[in-house]
C-alpha cells in the first residue's frame, strides 16, 4: 500500500476544487478493534460517489461519521470547506445531509406522510401550534404528496396509508423521497438496492440519477458492482479502515475494483490517496 | 395509479444498459403503485381492521350491550344501570390511559395500580392526619406519582432493564412503601369529608335523566380527550408510536427515544396520581388495600381495546371501549345471576381472543 502523503486524486473533469463534504484522518476505535484508521473522504458537487469495500473494511463507520450517527475519536469533517462537528444525526440533517439507511429508518405503523416528517413535524401557525402544539397535517400531507409525485412515485389517495402495507420498493421510494425532500446538500444511500428485486432495483437506480439531476451529490454505498459501475461518477475504495484509492469506473473494470478491495492488487501510485 | 415512466424523465442521460439487462426493456416500469389485485373477503376484513383498530372492540361492546339487554332485559338497559357501569370503569379507565401510553412504546407497566394506591395514601395522610391544606396534599400526591414514574423511567431508559421486570420490582416496592406510610390503616370517609372535601370532589354525584354519574366519570372522559389529542395531533404523540414501532428507526429519524420513553413513564405516573384522586372520590375513604386489581385490569382493558403489546399500535378510545367491555360483561353476567367465577372466565376468554386477533391483523400485507 502506498504511504505517500501528497493528495493526487482523481477529480471529475470540470468540478470546482472545494468538495461539498470531505473528511481527513478519521479514527474510530472500539476497544482493540480499529474501525476507521485515518480515513479520508471527498465528495464533489453534483456527482455520484460510490463507496465500496469488503465486509468489515469500515464503510459503515465512515458513513455513520459523515451522517452524524457516530462521533469519530479523531480527524475532521468539512462541509463546503468549513470544519464541522456532528454530535447527532439531527446535526447532520440540519446541515443538509440526509441519509437513506439500509434499514430505511421508517416507522411501519405510521403513515407515509407521518414518516416523511418524522422528527421534523410542522406545527400550525399561531396559538394552535405554539401553545397547543398542534400539527399542521394538511400542510405536511400536501408537501409529502408533492415530493412523492415529483419523483413519480405515488398515487394521490395513498399518502395516509401505513408504511407496513407497502412493498420493499415502495418503502425504499418513500425513504429516498424523504431524503431528497430534506437533503439540501448531500444524500447518502446505504445499500439502496440490497433488499430489492431486479425490477425494483432498476427503478431505484433511476431514482438516484433523478436526485442527482436536481443537483444533489450522492454517496452510494453498495455491494452490487454492476449497479456501482453503472451509475457512479467515481468509486471510493475502502480497505482496512481507510481510503485505499478513488477510481474512475470508465478506466477500470469490476475485477480491478474487486482486486483493490480485497488486496489482491495494489492501485497505481497516482490513484492512491 | 400513475404510470411512473411517463412522469418526468431525468434530464441527465440514462445509464447505458448492460447486456444482461437488455431484457428489461420490456419491463414493467411501475414500482410504487398500489396493489389492486382482488382480495378475498377475509383479506378485506383484515385490511379494514388494520385500518380501523378500534372497530373490533366497538363491535364487541355493541354485541355485549345488545346480548345482555336480550338476556337480562330492561334491568340491564336502564339508564341507572348503564351509568353505574360507567362509574365502575372510571378508575380502570384512567389507569388504562396510563397503561396505553406505556404499551404503545412496547413496554408494560405492572406498577400502575401500586402507584395509584400510594398516591391516594399520600394525599389522604397529608391532608387528614397531618392537617396540610387539601390542595397542597393533592399536589404532593401528583408529585409522588410523577416521581414513581420517573423511577420506572430511569430504570428503563438508563439501566436499559426490560419494563416488565422493572415494574414488577417497583410494584412490590411501591406497595410496601404504601403499607409502611399508611401503617396499614384506612382513613375513614367521614374524616376525609371533614378535613379535605377536595379529595372526594370527583365522587360528587350528578343526576342526568335518571342516570347517576359522578364528576369522576366526566373527569375520565376529559382525560381521554386530552390524551387522544396529544397522541394524534402533536409531534410527541407521533414520536411515541414511532418509538414503540421501531426504536432504531426512530433514533435515526432524529427522535430522542430515551427522552420520549422517560417522559412517558413520568406522564403515566402523574395519570395514576389523578386516578388516585378519582379512587378517593369513588370509595370515599383512603385505604392502602384499595385498587389491588388495577394493575392487571388496566392491562386487560388495553389489550381488549386493541392495543398491541409489541408496541406501535393502540389507541385511547380503544382502551376506553376495552374498559367498558369488561364493565358490561361483569355487570351483565352479575345481573344474569351467573356465579362470579364465570365473570373471570369470560374476561379471560376476551383477553385471549383480543390478542389472537391482534396477531392476525398484524400479518396484513400489501
Amino acid at each position: 500500500m502506498s504511504t505517500q502523503s501528497t493528495l493526487t486524486e482523481l477529480k471529475p473533469a470540470s468540478a470546482p476544487l472545494t468538495p461539498v463534504l470531505s473528511a481527513r484522518g478519521l479514527v474510530k476505535r472500539y476497544g482493540r478493534v480499529t474501525a476507521m484508521d485515518r480515513a479520508d473522504f471527498d465528495l464533489y458537487p453534483g456527482e455520484i460517489l460510490a463507496v465500496i469495500g469488503d465486509n468489515g473494511a469500515g464503510k459503515s463507520s465512515l458513513i455513520k461519521a459523515l451522517s452524524g450517527a457516530l462521533i469519530p475519536d479523531d480527524g475532521e469533517i468539512r462541509l463546503d470547506g468549513e470544519v464541522t462537528r456532528f454530535a447527532s444525526p439531527m446535526d447532520a440533517q440540519r446541515a443538509g445531509i440526509e441519509t437513506v439507511h439500509q434499514s430505511l429508518a421508517l416507522s411501519p405503523s405510521l403513515s407515509i406522510a407521518d414518516n416523511m416528517f418524522l422528527g421534523r413535524e410542522m406545527r400550525r401557525p399561531g396559538v394552535l401550534g405554539s401553545v397547543f402544539r398542534m400539527l399542521d397535517r394538511p400542510r405536511m400531507q400536501k408537501i409529502a404528496r408533492d415530493k412523492l409525485s415529483e419523483l413519480g412515485l405515488m398515487t394521490v389517495q395513498s399518502i395516509n396509508q401505513p408504511v407496513e402495507t407497502l412493498s420493499g420498493g415502495q418503502r425504499q421510494g418513500v425513504a429516498v423521497a424523504r431524503a431528497a425532500a430534506f437533503g439540501s446538500r448531500v444524500v447518502i444511500m446505504d445499500e439502496p438496492t440490497a433488499a430489492l428485486g431486479v425490477k425494483e432495483s432498476r427503478r431505484v437506480l433511476e431514482l438516484i440519477l433523478d436526485v442527482r439531476s436536481r443537483g444533489l451529490p450522492i454517496v452510494l454505498i453498495s455491494h452490487n458492482m454492476p449497479h456501482v459501475f453503472e451509475i457512479a461518477d467515481r468509486i471510493h475504495i475502502h480497505r482496512l479502515g481507510r481510503r485505499l484509492c478513488v477510481i474512475d469506473p470508465k478506466n477500470h473494470t469490476m475485477s480491478d475494483a474487486v482486486a483493490f478491495m480485497t488486496g489482491a492488487k495494489t492501485p497505481a501510485e497516482e490513484l492512491a490517496a | 395509479m400513475t404510470d411512473v415512466s411517463s412522469s418526468g424523465a431525468p434530464p441527465s442521460g440514462r445509464p447505458a444498459k448492460q447486456a444482461f439487462e437488455q431484457v428489461l426493456e420490456k419491463r414493467d416500469n411501475r414500482v410504487a403503485e398500489f396493489d389492486v389485485t382482488p382480495k378475498s373477503p377475509l383479506q378485506r376484513v383484515q385490511h379494514f381492521l388494520h385500518a380501523n383498530p378500534t372497530a373490533v372492540p366497538a363491535i364487541v361492546l355493541l354485541l355485549g350491550i345488545v346480548g345482555f339487554s336480550l338476556i337480562v332485559g330492561g334491568r340491564f338497559l336502564s339508564s341507572f344501570n348503564l351509568s353505574l357501569i360507567i362509574q365502575q370503569v372510571t378508575i380502570i379507565g384512567i389507569i388504562g390511559i396510563a397503561q396505553t401510553l406505556i404499551v404503545i412504546t412496547a413496554g408494560i407497566d405492572l406498577s400502575v395500580g401500586a402507584i395509584m394506591v400510594l398516591c391516594s395514601v399520600v394525599m389522604g395522610k397529608l391532608a387528614v392526619t397531618m392537617g396540610l391544606p387539601a390542595p397542597l396534599a393533592f399536589l404532593a400526591g401528583i408529585g409522588v406519582g410523577g416521581g414513581c414514574g420517573a423511577i420506572n423511567g430511569v430504570l428503563v431508559t438508563r439501566l436499559k432493564l426490560p419494563p416488565f421486570i422493572v415494574t414488577l420490582g417497583t410494584w412490590s416496592i411501591f406497595f410496601a412503601l404504601n403499607l409502611w406510610y399508611s401503617g396499614s390503616e384506612t382513613i375513614r370517609s367521614q374524616d376525609v369529608a371533614k378535613a379535605a372535601p377536595l379529595l372526594q370532589f370527583l365522587g360528587t354525584p350528578v343526576d342526568v335523566l335518571g342516570a347517576r354519574f359522578t364528576y369522576g366519570s366526566f373527569f375520565m372522559l376529559g382525560l381521554v380527550a386530552l390524551v387522544w389529542y396529544v397522541l394524534n395531533r402533536t409531534a410527541f404523540g407521533r414520536h411515541l408510536y414511532a418509538v414503540g414501532d421501531d426504536p432504531a428507526a426512530a433514533e435515526l429519524a432524529g427522535i430522542r427515544t430515551r427522552k420520549v420513553l422517560f417522559s412517558v413513564y413520568v406522564a403515566a405516573g402523574v395519570i395514576c396520581a389523578l386516578g388516585a384522586w378519582a379512587l378517593i372520590g369513588r370509595i370515599g375513604s383512603v385505604s392502602p388495600q384499595a385498587g389491588q386489581t388495577a394493575n392487571l385490569d388496566s392491562i386487560t382493558a388495553v389489550v381488549i381495546g386493541g392495543a398491541s403489546l409489541f408496541g406501535g399500535r393502540g389507541s385511547i378510545i380503544g382502551t376506553l371501549i376495552g374498559a367498558l367491555i369488561v364493565g358490561v360483561f361483569r355487570n351483565g353476567l352479575a345481573l344474569s345471576g351467573v356465579d362470579v367465577l364465570w365473570q373471570e372466565f369470560t374476561v379471560g376468554i376476551l383477553i385471549i381472543v383480543a390478542v389472537a386477533l391482534d396477531q392476525w391483523i398484524r400479518k396484513v400485507s400489501a
